[in-house]
Parts: C-alpha cells; structure tokens; sequence
C-alpha cells in the first residue's frame, strides 16, 4: 500500500504537466490524465552510450515517464569513472557500463524495464534502430554522433514535393559536454538541420606539428604525445597503440615523463597524459546533470507534445557564470545525409551511359562528367585511370541493373556544375525512380504503390 | 513540429521501412566526400595510386612517388592512406612505407606536413596533400626536422646530404643505419 502511494506520487507532477491545457503547448497536444500511460505503451527510447551522460540521462528518462528504455554502450566500468557515473560501485569495475547502468535504474524505478546492450553502435543491424521513436545521445565523439545520424537518416523518405514524409523521421536528442561547458539539441531529420549539416559547431581536435613534437617540445602535452606518435611506433614497430590498454597507457606516461626531464618541463602525470592521448577534457558531473536533464524534458516534449520543443541548439557555458543561448540553425537543403535529393525519373533500361548524359543535361544539376556512387559501389569513377578502367564495363548496363533491381533509391554523382558559365566541383544526392516496371502504377510513387511492387520484383 | 504521438498507430503497423524493403545504411558524408575527391584526383606525373580492397574501397589506398628533379630522383616511396569517417573534419592518417633518409620523414614513416596535422582544414583535398607530399621529396626542409641527424646535414653540408640520399637510395648505411634499395 505505502509502496504504491509512494508510485502515484512520484508521478503526480509528470501527470500535471501532461494532463492539462495550456497556451505554450507544442501543436496537437491533447492533455488526459491517461496520457502518461499511453505513452509508456508505445514510447520506445534508445540510450546511446552508458557513460557520464548516460547514466544521468537513464535515470532522468526513467523519471520522466518513458518505461520502455533500451541503451547501448561498448565499455566496462573504470575506477576512474566512478565520481560522476553515479549508478556504478566500485564492485562494477571491468563490467559493461550499458548492463550496470540498466540493472542499477530498475532496481530503483520500478516499473521500468531498460534493455543493455553491450557492444559497438556498428553491430547492430540497421533495422534495430528502427523499433525506437527517440534516439537519445550521449556520446562523446563525433565519429559516433555521425554514424547514428546517418542511421537515423536512413529511414527519412521524402515526398515527390521533397517534403518529409512524417512517419519515417527518427527523432534524436543530441547532449554533450566538455568541463564546463555542454549542448543539448533536438534533431528532426528532414525538418530541422542534421548532425552533418551543422558538423563545422565541433572544433577540430588539436594536433601538434611533429617535427614540434619531435625538436622542440615546450609543454607536457608535447612530451606525451611525442611518446604517443613517434616513440611507441619507434619502439613497438608494427604493434599498434590501444588507448584503452592501461599497459600502453603507462608506457606512454613512462616516456613522457622521461621526456619531460630531459626539456626541463614540469606537468606531465598519467591523468594528464590520458586525457591528451585520448582527446579528453575533465569531465564535470553538474554539467553532465544539466545537458542530460535538458535532454530528456526534449525528449518527453517530443513525445507528448506538452510544450514547444527546443528550436534546437542550446549551448550552456559554466566557464564564467552561467550563460544559456539558444540557436536556431537551419538545414543545408543539399545536405548529402538529410537533404532530399534530386528526384529523377528513368526508364528501366537507361543504361548507366546514358545516365550520366542526362544529369548533364537535368535543368536541376547541369552536372557534367559524373562519376557516380550508389550504397558504398562505386559504379563509374572518372578518374584515375585505374579506377576508370575497372569501371568503364558498367557505362553500357542498364542503371536499374546496377542499382540490384530496386524500384527507386539514392544515388550519388559527383562531377562538374556549370552554372553561368563557370564550372564547380560538385557532389550531389540523387533520388532516382524507375519507370516501365511490372505493373506500370509507379507515377507519383506513393508509398503503398512501391509496397504493392515489391512481390513482382523478388 | 511534429508529433510523434500522432503517429503511433502509423507506426505500429509499419514496421519496416515506409518503402517496403528492409533499410541499408546509406554512405557516410565523409565517404562521399572522399569519392568525390578521389574522382576528381589530377595526379602529378611522378605518382601511381592504387587501391589494395578494389575499386570499392578508397578508404585506405596507397601511393607512389617517383621524384623527377631533385636529391630524390630516381628513387620510388610509398605512402599509405587511412581515411577516417570524420574526414574531411579530420585529416586522413598518411605514413611512409619506404624507409628513408629524409629531414621530415623519420625511420618510422612519420611524416611532417603541416596540412597533415596542425593546418589541416576541411576544404583540403587529397589532391593538396599528394602534391604536398610531393613538394617533400624536390624541397626538402631542414627547419621542421623529424629525422634530426638528415636535417642537420643537410642544413651544413648539401654536398654530404645529397651522397647520403644516393647511397641510402642504393641500398646501404648512412651511419648505422641500413636503407633497403628503392630506386
Ligand atoms: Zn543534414
């Protein structure tokens, strides 16, 4: 009885807020005191990464309503996590970060029940992503923020207007946080700019000049990452450095520290020497609690429509008091990931050839000279001759052959744009679609029709 | 905005792609920008590209360099090339495979050029790092020394630098270090 009086209260400001109106309300929001459990039936929220965000944003999402959770993470425990990654005890170290942190939230919320999965982002099938209505993420790379968002983007399908076709836009919610200083953002793919569209926001990571490295080190970070890139390779020749090998680790903060002495140069410690070799800035636990509790009010906001999401990229800097600003960054609409594409008819037997010569002639592209790429193929490369003339028995074959038979896909063609008589390099999206197919109803393209398609073509 | 909620029930019942067909992962940005860099590559005459996983791979390739001027002439040095996800945000990794006796490339295969670290900027291209490569072997640059004892000689002593590079080319010592024949 305490038990669920206890449940129902830890509910009641969640159900205020999605109970009842208001005029600050997201578009279509309809307010009941059912809404939070319907959520809880259909909301499924993807957690990517288990780290110092990830344990905040587990905890949060679990709070705020969302009893469907999964997460995934491809690291065990270090001690070093400990101060901020609240959910893992010493006893946890060396175990995954995804299974403890998952274990640890439903054992305090219950009625949640979050799924662990301990392995690389890249293993999973492209299709996992798509059982989730939210990808929340808490990552600190952007190699890693760039290959969720080119999953994401996957599932984006377009109209014949370029307008997003609802249904297949994966939402994600984008937090991250370096010291003092953190982002949380509100991706719609198609609607509002992609991770790719914006991707100049992240600094280039610092590289020092070796031959600096090499001759004349002047701070710590020299010494290490001397014996990071030339002496390890100097020493181990053909063994590559793993930073997550705390042997290696050592050998490098060993040599740094020689290093170090023999310039005369103070500073160098194994903390340090992590953080250069593995691009790391300390991380604060208040600004991970405040990127992450941002993150998933966005993502309730999402789902529920109980207020205007966040439009959409919001910085937070603790360097020098607190400061709070919010951008409004708009989409690249030739971006390559989320960007639509230009809509291409064909006939099923336009041969790649012929192909090339009507993007040169398209009123849209006037793109001379292509060379043309579809899923990671390259089907026509005009240069160099090498990759010419391994290409070069592909011009003759029908497009709708090369492309394995699909009804309509993207494609890309990089060539030369002439536009007002100048020429520039150019790199474009394609979407093309295949006239003259079995059953012949393929005109605008609708959904169902490709759908009614697909039998006849298997 | 949109919102989700509004579309559970389209979803449910939809649970593959709105097209049908199970969805594959389209290219990265930074493998496209790499196909267009790469089709659009005007090599200089004295370098060869290949491509070691076929014409499907460009992510990792390897090039040759035949000096035609200069100390280097006659020699021939090959370059591998990792290109990351991130490129072109981050530089593509390059080493030398060829061990030579030159002031910027130590014995490891490290090389120094500027574009390849600390000027590094998206708008580069493989292009620009190919001919700068290049530029390494007709003007090489006792100021950014990787290989110090290279470097200091060829600052003090061309005439010595220059029987080096031969006979390091040849096949032979240059002090103790031995240089398997590349010419
Ligand atoms: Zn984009």
């Amino acid at each position: 009885m305490e038990n669920s009086f206890a449940e129902q209260g830890r509910w009641r400001d969640i159900d205020n807020l999605l109970s009842r109106p208001g005029n600050i309300v997201g578009p279509g929001f309809e307010p009941s005191p059912q809404l939070r459990q319907e959520i809880g039936e259909f909301a499924r929220v993807l957690v990517v990464g288990a780290g110092g965000l990830g344990c905040e944003l587990l905890k949060d999402l679990a709070l705020s309503g969302f009893p469907n959770i999964d997460v995934i993470d491809m690291d065990t425990i270090e001690i070093s996590n400990l101060n901020r990654q609240f959910l893992f005890r010493l006893q946890d170290v060396g175990k995954s970060k995804a299974e403890v942190a998952a274990k640890r939230v439903m054992e305090r919320v219950s009625g949640v029940n979050i799924t662990p999965h301990f392995c690389r982002i890249e293993d999973k099938e492209i299709n996992f992503y798509n059982d989730f209505n939210i990808i929340v993420l808490g990552l600190d790379s952007i190699e890693a923020r760039s290959y969720i968002n080119s999953v994401a983007c996957t599932f984006l399908e377009f109209d014949s207007e370029d307008n997003p076709i609802p249904e297949t836009i994966k939402a994600m919610v984008d937090g991250g946080t370096e010291g003092f200083k953190g982002h949380a953002r509100v991706i719609l793919p198609g609607m509002t700019p992609c991770f790719e569209c914006t991707i100049w926001l992240f600094p280039p990571q610092v590289k020092y000049p070796l031959c600096t490295l090499a001759e004349t080190p002047r701070t710590p970070a020299h010494c290490i990452e001397y014996a990071h890139l030339i002496k390890w390779s100097e020493v181990h020749s053909g063994k590559a450095f793993d930073p997550d090998d705390p042997e290696h680790m050592q050998w490098v903060y060993t040599q740094a520290l020689k290093r170090a002495e023999l310039f005369g140069i103070a500073g160098v410690t194994y903390s340090l020497t992590q953080g250069v070799v593995k691009n790391i800035i300390p991380a604060i636990a208040s600004t991970n609690a405040i990127i992450s509790a941002t993150c998933a009010l966005e993502a309730l906001k999402l789902v529920s429509g109980c207020s205007k999401t966040l439009s959409n990229y919001m910085t937070y800097n603790g360097v020098v008091g607190t400061h709070i600003k919010v951008a409004d960054f708009v989409r690249e609409t030739d971006c390559l990931v989320c960007g639509p594409g230009t809509l291409i008819d064909l006939d099923i037997s336009t041969t790649l050839s012929q192909f090339i010569e009507i993007l040169g002639q398209h009123p849209k592209l006037l793109v001379m000279k292509s060379s043309i790429t579809h899923r990671g193929t390259n089907l026509y490369m005009q240069s160099p001759p090498i990759l010419e003339e391994m290409t070069r028995p592909n011009l003759h074959l029908p497009l709708h052959e090369l492309m394995g038979g699909v009804p309509d896909d993207t494609i890309h063609a990089s060539g030369m744009a002439v536009r007002d008589g100048k020429k520039t390099s150019c790199l474009r999206k394609l979407r093309v679609k295949f006239k003259g197919l079995p059953d012949g109803t393929t005109e605008m393209g609708t959904t169902s029709v490709c759908k009614e398609l697909e039998p006849d073509l298997n | 905005m949109i919102n989700l909620f509004k579309i559970k029930d389209k979803r449910l019942q939809d649970a593959g792609s709105a097209n049908g067909r199970p969805p594959v992962k389209k290219q990265s940005a930074g493998e496209l920008r790499l196909h267009k860099d790469i089709s659009e590559l005007n090599l200089p005459k004295s370098t060869v590209i290949s491509f070691p996983n076929g014409k499907d791979d460009l992510m990792n390739f390897e090039i040759s360099i035949r000096p035609d001027e200069g100390y280097y002439l006659g020699g021939a040095f090959l370059f591998t090339f990792l290109v990351s996800s991130a490129y072109p945000h981050e530089p593509p990794k390059v080493k030398c495979k060829t061990k030579v006796y030159h002031p910027n490339i130590d014995l490891e295969g490290n090389v120094c050029l500027n574009i390849l670290r600390e000027d590094w900027k998206p708008v580069l291209n493989i292009n620009t790092i190919i001919y700068g490569l290049n530029h390494l072997f007709t003007q090489p640059n006792h100021e950014d020394p990787l290989n110090h004892d290279a470097a200091a000689v060829l600052r003090d002593n061309p005439r010595l630098f220059e029987t080096n590079v031969r006979r390091a080319m040849a096949g032979g010592y240059v002090g103790q270090v031995h240089f398997p024949r590349c010419i």
